[in-house]
């Protein structure tokens, strides 16, 4: 009875963000700038929660998440440039791609813990870039012309399944058994939890939403090139997750959101940007390990004390 | 012939990742830290080796010498400010602590200067020997000497001197280490100080024989010395030299037999294959996990 009412608060909620948005961008209140930035937003977002589900829930620390948005980009360009298939179906086809990449990828490298782990996938993330590098089918090194496709309507939809899709995972049974493992590993395995199968899925799981985003961002910006997809970008995505609070899907929506409005404003001044990148990233984790939210999810803030909790 | 040729460049390339691979190991192996910040002291001892040079005249050994000091105090200013306070924080902090400190020094050191290429001017004698058919330079003779002669400076420094014995002691046990009367926080930045001194030769060596820096050149050579001390068993000293050399061979014959596009590639290639199949490294042993 109460999740159902949480579901239709989050249901009106994103309904009426949609509508607002649209409204304003149809009726020219937002110049292309600002529209585009929200739409970057958007995307941006999926891929915090996308790695979230991967660091955050599942405790694995991946550091090669921009591999599968790599992956996402190049296969729906592809779709759309070579095959001439229709934009849903190459975002699908790009989140699919992604998944099986994350499988793929998943499979010999979870077996691994932390530091271990986060060196491979970095490795892993770094391999598909120059495979695409290398590959002249997709342009090489001189990237590949992409139309513009991307919408709001259509990043909205990938943004409330992506976000809908990782809540409720969260909250079933799979999502416990991920926090189980994140919070001690051999407790979790010595409790009949299947520690592999459940970090695979959810590794999977996250990288099929970074291919989705990966497929709206190729099509946002009308060209892709290798240099896009290196440990940068990587890195950008590890500190949305790690500012907003690993454990925290709230928190990395809105680190992710006011990330991406610093950028914007300091496009025009990438050393800048990547100092207070840095800076942030280092003083909030000698200050507050923790993150900004920590664990706790912005909704924790609504609930009366006292009553029982979800969580 | 052709081989030998290629063989002495993969040594003189593995030389240089070895040199790099053995602060990545020192650090690991006392504090259980991935220093990335390491690839960018490489790429700031380059700078002041070319600065030296070009600024004040210096020839290469004196430039050498000059960054190398410049290094080790860098390192232990870095070790003081950003990594002392993580003695005792989670392991994923301290990872994402030193990203963040090296993305500093990369995008600092950018503001600042430029991010403009430097032209290494030539410092070693370029003559050619002809040993058994192939042409042998003196500048990768002398790249080897001195990567050679400063390992067995580290290994006296380890194995013969107080210092070295209170590195291996808390590099065992910390705990201990401390219980036993040894001043941990000065052999930790001890260590910091010899590792960056190391990676800062390592990078007037580069400058010298490859001729182009920049300030992010740090980044590809710091994390393949990284693979190459993972290769060699991380916290092993030796291991680091035999990964170093080992991944500098494989990267030349990869790029000889024409997949040169596809070097950086076969170091992480390398390295998962060596993490799936043996993650304590070629001379490690391995340990059991204690619940």
């Amino acid at each position: 009875m109460k999740k159902t009412k949480t579901f239709w608060v989050f249901l009106i909620l994103s309904a009426l963000i949609y509508g607002v948005i649209q409204f304003l961008m149809t009726g020219g209140w937002i110049d292309s700038l600002y529209s585009n930035m929200i739409i970057l937003m958007a995307i941006n977002i999926m891929l915090a929660v996308s790695l979230h589900l991967v660091i955050g829930i599942t405790g694995q620390f991946s550091i090669g998440h921009a591999g599968f948005l790599a992956v996402g980009a190049y296969v729906s360009a592809i779709a759309t440039m070579k095959f001439q298939l229709p934009f849903p179906i190459a975002i699908l086809a790009g989140g699919i791609v992604a998944a099986l990449a994350g499988l793929l990828v998943g499979i010999p490298t979870l077996r691994l813990r932390g530091d271990y782990l986060a060196i491979a996938t970095l490795g892993f993330a770094e391999i598909i870039r120059i495979f695409f590098l290398n590959i002249d089918y997709v342009g090489g090194a001189a990237g590949m012309q992409v139309t513009h496709l991307t919408t709001w309507t259509s990043t909205f939809i990938c943004l409330f399944i992506t976000i809908l899709v990782i809540v409720n995972f969260t909250n079933s049974r799979h999502g416990r058994a991920a926090i189980a493992i994140r919070e001690n590993e051999i407790a979790a395995d010595a409790m009949g939890i299947n520690t592999t199968y459940y970090k695979v899925a959810a590794f999977a799981l996250g990288s099929l939403f970074a291919g989705v985003a990966g497929a709206l961002q190729a099509h946002n910006f009308y060209i892709i090139n290798p240099t896009n997809f290196g440990f940068l970008k990587s890195f950008d995505i590890l500190i949305y997750v790690v500012l907003g609070g690993l454990g925290s899907l709230s928190g990395s929506v809105i680190a992710a959101s006011f990330l991406t409005i610093i950028s914007t404003y300091l496009q025009d001044y990438p050393e800048t940007r990547m100092i207070i990148y840095s800076l942030v990233l280092v003083i909030v984790m000698l200050y507050r390990p923790k993150g900004l939210m920590g664990t706790k999810e912005i909704t924790d803030l609504f609930k009366r004390k006292g009553g029982n909790s979800n969580d | 012939m052709e081989w030998i040729q290629q063989l002495v460049n993969g040594i003189s390339l593995g030389s240089i990742y070895a040199l790099i691979a053995l602060g990545y190991t020192m650090v690991y192996g006392i504090i259980k830290l991935i220093n990335f910040a390491h690839g960018d002291v490489f790429m700031v001892g380059a700078f002041i080796g070319f600065y030296a040079i070009t600024g004040w005249g210096l020839s290469f050994f004196p430039a050498l010498i000059v960054s190398m000091v410049a290094c080790a105090i860098f390192g232990i200013i870095i070790e003081r400010i950003a990594y002392k306070r993580l003695r005792n924080a989670t392991r994923i902090a301290a990872l994402i602590t030193a990203i963040g400190v090296s993305l500093l020094i990369e995008y600092v050191f950018i503001y600042f200067r430029g991010a403009g290429l430097e032209t290494y001017p030539s410092v070693l004698p370029t003559k050619t020997f002809d040993v058994f058919g192939a042409q042998i330079t003196s500048k990768s003779l002398i790249i080897l000497g001195t990567s050679v002669g400063l390992m067995l400076i580290l290994q006296f420094i380890v194995h013969k001197t107080k210092t070295g014995k209170a590195m291996r002691a808390v590099s065992h046990d910390i705990d201990a280490a401390r219980l036993m009367g040894i001043n941990v926080d000065r052999t930790i930045s001890a260590t910091f100080a010899i590792g960056s001194a190391l990676a800062g030769a390592a990078g007037v060596i580069f400058g010298a024989y490859y001729t182009k820096i920049e300030p992010l050149m740090g980044v590809i050579p710091g994390l393949k010395a990284f693979v190459a001390a993972v290769l060699g068993g991380i916290g092993i000293i030796p291991g680091a030299m035999i990964g170093g050399l080992i991944l500098g061979v494989v990267e030349t014959i990869v790029s000889a037999l024409g997949f040169s596009l596809w070097r950086d590639a076969a170091a992480f290639i390398i390295l998962i294959l060596i993490l799936i199949f043996k993650p304590s490294g070629i001379l490690g042993k391995n340990t059991k996990e204690k619940v």
